[in-house]
């Protein structure tokens, strides 16, 4: 229906009437998109809107159940297995498609290796990996392993790669998710550049405000339909959000619950030293939910690692109500009443390729034990209870997790690591690369959590979610705790100043407070 | 797409699941039509008993695999450990028999020694992989030259036999049967019956899957990862000194040609069955099928003259190939199917 701006003499890549099931599943009804050269062009919607599937079939990697697709005013056929990228339609996948142990300069021309009598010109290629990159404004040694790069930094090679096969369509996948706040204003600049060439840019975020500030044109979609295609600066963040969850999207955060002044510190965390950590020590209060802010890298998974026993700690001492807590091993913390949720979810937090029942009852099997035996009567209850408690919604009971959207996933992971009853719950990145409508669901969760007495340790590098939920926040920076704020100082200007190194650590009582 | 569902929590069993898991039957009997029409004895009480009793050895010792596989390891060491663990039982047997006579005791002493080298040489392969952090590849390739090595030394170069009077007492253990089912049968079902309750019904069994899915992820969920890959090995080694207790009253001799290739015959066995070589997934029945299948390829061409026996091996490559290709091919599905 809103196709009709979008008109098709001026776009290079188009869809039209683009329908998509998988066997009786239908996941797209009938959308129509298109995009023109120079334009940034983002698509939005909660997970499962269909938002990946719509960006496979632009690039070739699906095909359309009906519906054509035309190229340069052309109607075509994409040829699979991402070999349109020879036609100038590139898609870097969210999870960033390179090989680890290559150098930048193999991953640039992978596929198409430049030769000189039959062996491979290295120098060449070398040079013009150089070349790119240099165009790109990117500072990256070509002969750099890609397994040496920050993600920032993988990115940009993949960029890079999309650049020399002189792509006109590059489509990403999310690629702020793994970013943070500089880095993301380095991608943004990048886009820029390139969109200022004639490029033409899709890119999925879960982002409001990135999508406000980078595209041109926003597409919603909404359980496989499209909502509306719209400019841009007719839109705001709270529009756009009320079109993707189509309702009104009130209390983003839910009210916050102080806990009492005199609750009982549950945790204590002194001197605590660990890879990546430095010297740090604060204190959680029961009923608490206290945010770690800081940037990517800043140290705050590895503080949450060493206390949970996932790695080991170099010094420092750790209790639980006043009772030592140096775990050694996930086992004893569990057992302790301390739970880690992982921010990979798909790296750390589930098994993929396995069902939603095993998945959530890993952490606490030995629950489900009856003389020895596994009880899987015992299993499908709990997960009954754990889909009703968490509203993890799945196709149907076969299938795999990694078959689930990132919110789904991750409220599954949020049932597995609640299955341990813990009264600590350091949970890290808990809404990474998840819509807006299970943010709120996650959001109301965790405050619900506290407020039954429950201690929280958010680690989050989404700042309004920090300030949004935190009774107190910790900043770390490179390692160390360089500030504490409480109550009214909770403001996102203030955590960055301390997360970029602007202000220093404040008086160190306070700190170990 | 997300239609809420609170049946989720039901276990419907997909149609698909059951299709896979009826695969390996399904080419078993398959492969018993075809014997039987190529020649009739195949169904013969006398062949089928043969048939089992020597798809015993590689099944009791595919079944330990199939542990090892589903936690993402490998043991190539299986064949040379059963060669030397036989080696060392005929020799300590023998010496029991020099210095007290032959009784049950000599015997029962010789199967004791059994156990307890199986356990150990398990328990090697499992402490190397998982504390030394040496790949199972490499590990259980040094093992296997290793074993190999000292069971040529012991015998000299030639073949150890075991005396006569304690093979005399030990015969049966082979050649005897309790309800026409012979004892190495009764082993082979008991330690199947074993196994799928230890994969399938206990926590240990969906440990392995885990591990073998996702290592950092059994890690993250409090499992004792380095325990329960160790425990695989054991299990392993346990199995090859079943294997080898039966083994060794058939021919009463142990040299360095005993258990060559046994290591590829068991994977085989395991991959054939639908237990994924990348781990993550195990089947033990499917294990026992695939043994099952093995032995029946070199029967059926015992039995019939249209492929020379010779190429026995040929056909088993064949079918462990084509197996592998259908594995695969239901794997591409789902990944199509979880590309949304």
């Amino acid at each position: 229906m809103s196709d009709a701006q979008g008109s098709a003499e001026a776009a290079v890549l188009s869809a039209h009437r683009i329908s998509k099931s998988f066997g009786e599943i239908p996941v797209l009804f009938s959308i129509d998109f298109d995009i023109k050269p120079g334009e940034v062009h983002a698509i939005i919607g909660e997970n499962g809107a269909g938002k990946s599937t719509l960006i496979k079939i632009l690039s070739g990697i699906e095909s359309p159940t009906s519906g054509t697709i035309h190229y340069d005013g052309k109607a075509v056929t994409l040829p699979p297995n991402g070999e349109a990228e020879a036609m100038g339609i590139v898609l870097i996948h969210q999870e960033l498609n390179l090989a680890e142990h290559l150098t930048v300069a193999d991953s640039i021309f992978l596929g198409r290796e430049l030769k000189k009598y039959g062996f491979l010109d290295l120098a060449e290629m070398r040079r013009r990996s150089a070349a790119v990159l240099d165009t790109l404004h990117v500072h990256v040694d070509p002969d750099a392993r890609i397994n040496e790069l920050s993600v920032a930094d993988k990115q940009m090679v993949e960029i890079a790669k999309a650049i020399s096969r002189d792509a006109r369509v590059l489509i990403m996948d999310e690629p702020t998710a793994v970013l943070s706040v500089g880095e993301t204003e380095t991608l943004f600049e990048q886009i820029r550049r390139l969109t200022a060439r004639g490029v033409a840019v899709i890119f999925i975020s879960h982002k409001l405000d990135e999508i406000m500030d980078l595209a041109d044109r926003v597409t919603v979609l909404r359980d496989g339909q499209l909502i509306a295609t719209v400019p841009t600066e007719a839109m705001t963040p709270d529009s756009i959000a009320q079109m993707m969850v189509g309702r009104e999207l009130s209390n983003l955060y839910p009210p916050k619950h102080e806990p009492d002044v005199d609750a009982p510190i549950v945790l204590s965390v002194r001197g605590l030293q660990a890879p990546g950590v430095k010297d740090i020590s604060f204190d959680l209060r029961r009923g608490e939910i206290l945010g770690f802010a800081g940037l990517i890298g800043s140290g705050r998974t590895a503080v949450a690692e060493a206390v949970a026993g996932l790695n080991h700690k170099t010094a420092g001492e750790v209790s639980m109500n006043g009772k030592p807590a140096n775990f050694s091993d996930v086992a004893k913390s569990v057992a302790a009443g301390l739970a880690y949720m992982t921010k990979d979810r798909k790296g750390r937090g589930l098994l993929l390729n396995m069902g939603l029942q095993p998945n959530l009852t890993l952490l606490t099997l030995k629950k489900h034990l009856k003389g020895g035996f596994l009880d899987q009567n015992s299993e499908a209850q709990a997960l009954e209870r754990a889909v009703r408690r968490f509203d993890i919604r799945a196709r149907d009971a076969s299938v795999r997790v990694g078959q689930l959207s990132g919110g789904n996933q991750q409220k599954l992971m949020l049932g597995k690591t609640m299955e341990s009853e813990p009264d600590i719950i350091i949970m890290d990145e808990p809404t990474r690369g998840i819509d807006v409508g299970t943010k709120q669901q996650i959001y109301h969760i965790i405050a619900a959590l506290a407020a039954e007495g429950k201690s929280i340790i958010l680690i989050s590098s989404e700042m309004q979610e920090v300030i949004g939920l935190s009774h107190r926040v910790l900043v770390m920076r490179e390692g160390r705790l360089a500030g504490k704020l409480e109550g009214a100082e909770i403001v996102e200007a203030e955590i960055m100043r301390y997360a970029a190194g602007i202000k220093q650590g404040g008086d160190d009582e306070r700190i170990n407070a | 797409m997300s239609v809420s569902t609170h049946e989720a929590a039901k276990p419907a069993k997909g149609l698909r699941i059951d299709f896979k898991t009826l695969g390996p039957l399904l080419a078993l009997i398959l492969l018993v039509i075809l014997g039987y029409s190529l020649n009739p004895l195949f169904l013969g009480e006398g062949n089928i008993t043969n048939i089992l009793t020597r798809s015993a050895f590689i099944g009791i010792i595919a079944v330990g695999a199939t542990f090892v596989i589903t936690a993402g390891g490998i043991d190539l060491s299986v064949g040379s450990m059963a060669a030397f663990i036989a080696g060392v039982m005929i020799i300590v047997m023998n010496w029991a028999v020099d210095a007290m006579g032959a009784s049950l005791w000599t015997v029962l002493f010789g199967i004791g020694c059994s156990l307890i080298l199986g356990v150990g040489a398990g328990f090697i392969n499992g402490f190397l992989t998982t504390k030394a952090k040496i790949e199972a590849f490499i590990v259980t390739l040094g093992t296997m030259g290793i074993y190999r090595s000292l069971v040529t030394y012991f015998a000299d170069g030639g073949t150890l036999s075991l005396a006569n009077g304690a093979r005399d007492i030990y015969r049966p253990v082979y050649y005897d049967s309790f309800l026409r089912i012979p004892y190495p049968v009764w082993v082979f079902i008991f330690v199947a019956i074993i196994g799928w309750v230890l994969m399938n019904r206990t926590a240990f069994g969906r440990y392995c899957m885990a591990i073998g899915s996702n290592e950092h992820v059994a890690r993250y969920s409090a499992i004792k990862v380095d325990r329960v890959k160790t425990a695989t090995y054991i299990l392993q080694g346990l199995c090859v000194s079943l294997a080898t207790i039966i083994y060794v009253p058939r021919l009463g001799s142990a040299s360095a040609a005993t258990g060559v290739l046994w290591e590829l015959e068991a994977i085989a066995a395991v991959i054939i069955g639908g237990t994924m070589l990348k781990g993550g997934f195990g089947r033990v029945g499917g294990t026992v099928i695939g043994a099952l299948i093995l032995t029946a390829i070199g029967n059926i061409l015992n039995l019939t003259e249209i492929i020379s026996n010779y190429l026995n091996g040929a056909v088993q490559g064949v079918i462990i190939v084509a197996a592998v290709y259908l594995q695969r091919g239901s794997l591409r599905a789902g990944r199509k199917k979880a590309a949304e």
